[in-house]
């Protein structure tokens, strides 16, 4: 495998052309799409995808911001106004089933649509890697994180806001890693700081970032990687392990990106 | 036949009183807006028995969780025997069941000394762990005051309460081995109960026969009074938890955590914008229409009983990521906030024939300041925790959504954020036309 093999990422709009339809929508995210760190974990997606020959299609440009941050931060008018615009899209392209690389926008298109009349399949990517190990349509010996020691932060909006906790736990057995968990893990994992529109603004007063806090339980654990499920979390997380000037020896990485690396894609 | 009479005044003179106070709170909690927490019956009742009746989630803190179940089950026990005490009150009887249920009645009365021993253990473990260990999440600034004592008047009622049944039944133990209770003669040289069979002789032992029913009455009136006194101390405490947690608990959100409410009135108007023949329903135009909750009434009942129902645990703040590093949020204290204003609006409506006059006060702003709500993740840490499902997340939200949608004061930022939304579907300033740049980068 090398690093130059062309992604393939095709459109529901060729996928239209062409009269057919995908197996599953990737929603790519607005971090995925424009955050320079979360492009990596949407292309890292893409590869799995690739090699593993899923039939998947992404919006492209006719994707739009699922409205969670406005919606969390209360605006629900334009909340509302996004969901109503992707609904007419995604209704309009007949889409059935959405993995997603954030666990917001899986929480928002799982929970949040429907009643606004949008009625989807939705899976975060770490369910997708699930099931594409399970049913051995990606297989993974060994690797490249044999024996390293990696610990899983919980994002909120995968974990506690939807139950999702084994998932990424089960995908990440595949490594042969020694997985480890932070006390506050699970149902009691602690928030990196960057939900509820918190990424879009200064934190209130107080004497602690929420980052450096749960950056720090991480790191008392002297992991080699801490592996996230959320490209905001990511960014926290990350920021966090350079506060403590552990960028060289502690990698923040997501849990596609594992998979990818491990199998050298 | 004197103290029955005065038994049954005061009886029914607790209960009435009681009950009155009962029904304001009941209106309270009414005052909120209509939800619906009526469907799914069968997985209510499931809800509850494992986290009611189960206390499935005190178990993930397990000391704390193995002295509350002290108090829970004596608590629950102890009810039966003041079954007994109403009927020996009214009628002038003494220990009415022993003759008929014999063996059982000492097993139960065992039962009971068993579970206040525990109970008493468990309550000075609450005093010691609030008072002297100051565990950091009952010692925090917003349980300054009244909450506080509060706290600490529960629990020294508890133990009064407990030291009143053993008066009872101990001084009745020694009177009894003299043959001069007034329990039923079975033959037996003691009642049998199981600890006071022990500490009663110990404490009372060389006392004089009139001393001792002297302590048997004051025991057994001091009981009864305790129970009419605290029942009426409910309805003005934060122990109100112990009738509510239970229809609290049944009346949870069932749905996933990150599922937040839907704005149908919202909906109606994004849908008239998006097809023009969309005839919205119609609204009763003497209902006010606010966007999000700028005080108590603009909030639901459930989130209103889940304000009486909190005991101010704080199991929420302690692991609300905001709070925890320094910021002014703490979700209890949203929810004390909110009961406070509402028993405030309450007082305001009896004042003035039922009816609510403006007091040009409101939560946000005179309770809950905008700083606390800016700070919070959204992370539901403080929903997981609540041992009773009580949802701080959801107040905060229809807080933030009134000021964001009536108030247009979103911190700068944040309208920065919407406006990119807004303008170029991403809460970043990068154009729609550029979203799959990332294939070929």
């Amino acid at each position: 495998m090398s690093e130059n093999q062309p992604l393939i990422v095709p459109t529901m709009a060729d996928y239209l052309a062409k009269g057919e339809s995908p197996e599953i929508l990737f929603w790519v995210g607005c971090a995925g799409s424009f955050d320079d760190r979360a492009k990596k974990i949407t292309k890292a997606i893409v590869k799995i995808l690739n090699h593993a020959n899923v039939k998947f299609a992404v919006l492209g440009t006719e994707e739009s911001c699922t409205g969670d941050p406005a919606k969390r931060a209360g605006n629900e008018f334009l909340f509302q106004m996004q969901a109503m615009t992707n609904i007419n899209v995604l209704n309009g392209y007949e889409v059935k089933k959405i993995v997603t690389g954030c666990p917001h926008c899986f929480n928002t298109l799982k929970n949040e649509y429907p009643a606004l009349g949008g009625n989807y399949e939705v899976i975060h990517h770490t369910q997708l890697l699930q099931d594409l190990l399970n049913s051995g349509r990606i297989k993974i010996e060994g690797g490249s994180f044999k024996g390293k020691k990696i610990t899983f932060h919980d994002p909120c909006y995968l974990g506690r806001a939807n139950d999702v906790y084994e998932a990424p736990r089960s995908v990440m057995i595949n490594l042969d890693a020694e997985l480890m968990e932070m006390k506050r893990s699970k149902a009691n994992g602690l928030c990196c700081g960057a939900g509820g529109a918190q990424m879009f603004k200064e934190a209130e007063k107080g004497n602690k970032e929420v980052n450096i806090e749960r950056s720090e339980e991480a790191l008392a654990l002297n992991p080699d990687v801490i592996a996230v499920g959320c490209p905001f979390c990511n960014t926290m997380m990350t920021d966090g392990v350079k506060h403590f000037n552990k960028e060289n020896t502690v990698k923040v990485l997501d849990v596609a990106e594992l998979i990818a690396q491990a199998k050298d894609l | 036949m004197i103290s029955s009479i005065i038994f049954i005044v005061l009886f029914f003179g607790g209960a009435v009183f009681f009950i009155i106070n009962a029904r304001k709170v009941r209106r309270n909690i009414l005052l909120g807006k209509d939800i619906n927490r009526k469907d799914k019956f069968s997985g209510r009742v499931k809800i509850m028995t494992l986290v009611a009746l189960g206390q499935k989630k005190m178990f993930e803190r397990p000391i704390p969780a193995i002295l509350h179940l002290f108090l829970y089950a004596a608590f629950v026990i102890t009810q039966i025997e003041l079954i007994e005490i109403i009927l020996d009150g009214s009628i002038g009887s003494h220990r009415v069941f022993r003759e008929s249920l014999g063996g059982f009645y000492t097993f139960m009365v065992s039962f009971i000394e068993i579970l206040s021993v525990l109970a008493f253990i468990g309550t000075i473990a609450f005093l010691s762990r609030r008072n002297l260990l100051k565990v950091p999440r009952l010692v925090k600034s917003e349980l300054n005051g009244w909450p506080k004592l509060d706290a600490n008047l529960i629990l020294i009622s508890e133990l009064t309460l407990i030291c009143f049944i053993f008066m009872m039944n101990g001084a009745d133990e020694v009177l009894y081995s003299q043959g001069l209770s007034h329990a039923e003669n079975l033959g037996e040289g003691s009642l049998g109960l199981i600890i006071s069979s022990h500490i009663g002789p110990m404490l009372f032992g060389g006392m004089s026969p009139e001393a001792l029913h002297m302590i048997e009455r004051i025991g057994w009136w001091g009981h009864i009074v305790m129970v009419l006194g605290f029942l009426n101390y409910l309805p003005y405490s934060k122990h109100f938890h112990i009738l509510l947690a239970f229809p609290n608990v049944f009346y949870s959100n069932l749905e996933p955590k990150g599922k937040f409410t839907n704005m149908e009135s919202v909906t109606n108007e994004v849908k008239a914008i998006f097809d023009p023949s969309f005839v919205p329903p119609v609204v009763d135009p003497n209902t006010p229409m606010r966007f999000g909750a700028k005080d108590v009434t603009d909030l639901s009942w459930k989130q209103l009983l889940d304000a009486y129902t909190c005991t101010e645990c704080g199991r929420c703040t302690s692991s609300c990521p905001a709070n925890i590093t320094g910021k002014l949020l703490s979700p209890r204290k949203i929810m004390m906030d909110t009961r406070d204003r509402l028993a405030e609006v309450g007082k305001n409506m009896d004042a003035n024939k039922g009816e609510f006059k403006d007091d040009g006060k409101s939560l946000l702003g005179n309770y809950i300041t905008p700083e606390e709500l800016w700070a919070c993740t959204s992370c539901n840490a403080c929903v997981q925790e609540c041992p009773v499902n009580i949802d701080p997340l959801s107040i905060i939200m229809d807080m933030r959504r009134f000021m964001v949608m009536e108030q247009s004061s979103a911190p700068s930022e944040l309208n920065g954020m919407f406006t990119n939304i807004e303008n170029n579907g991403a809460p970043w300033q990068f154009s729609q036309a550029d979203r799959l740049n990332w294939k070929n980068e």
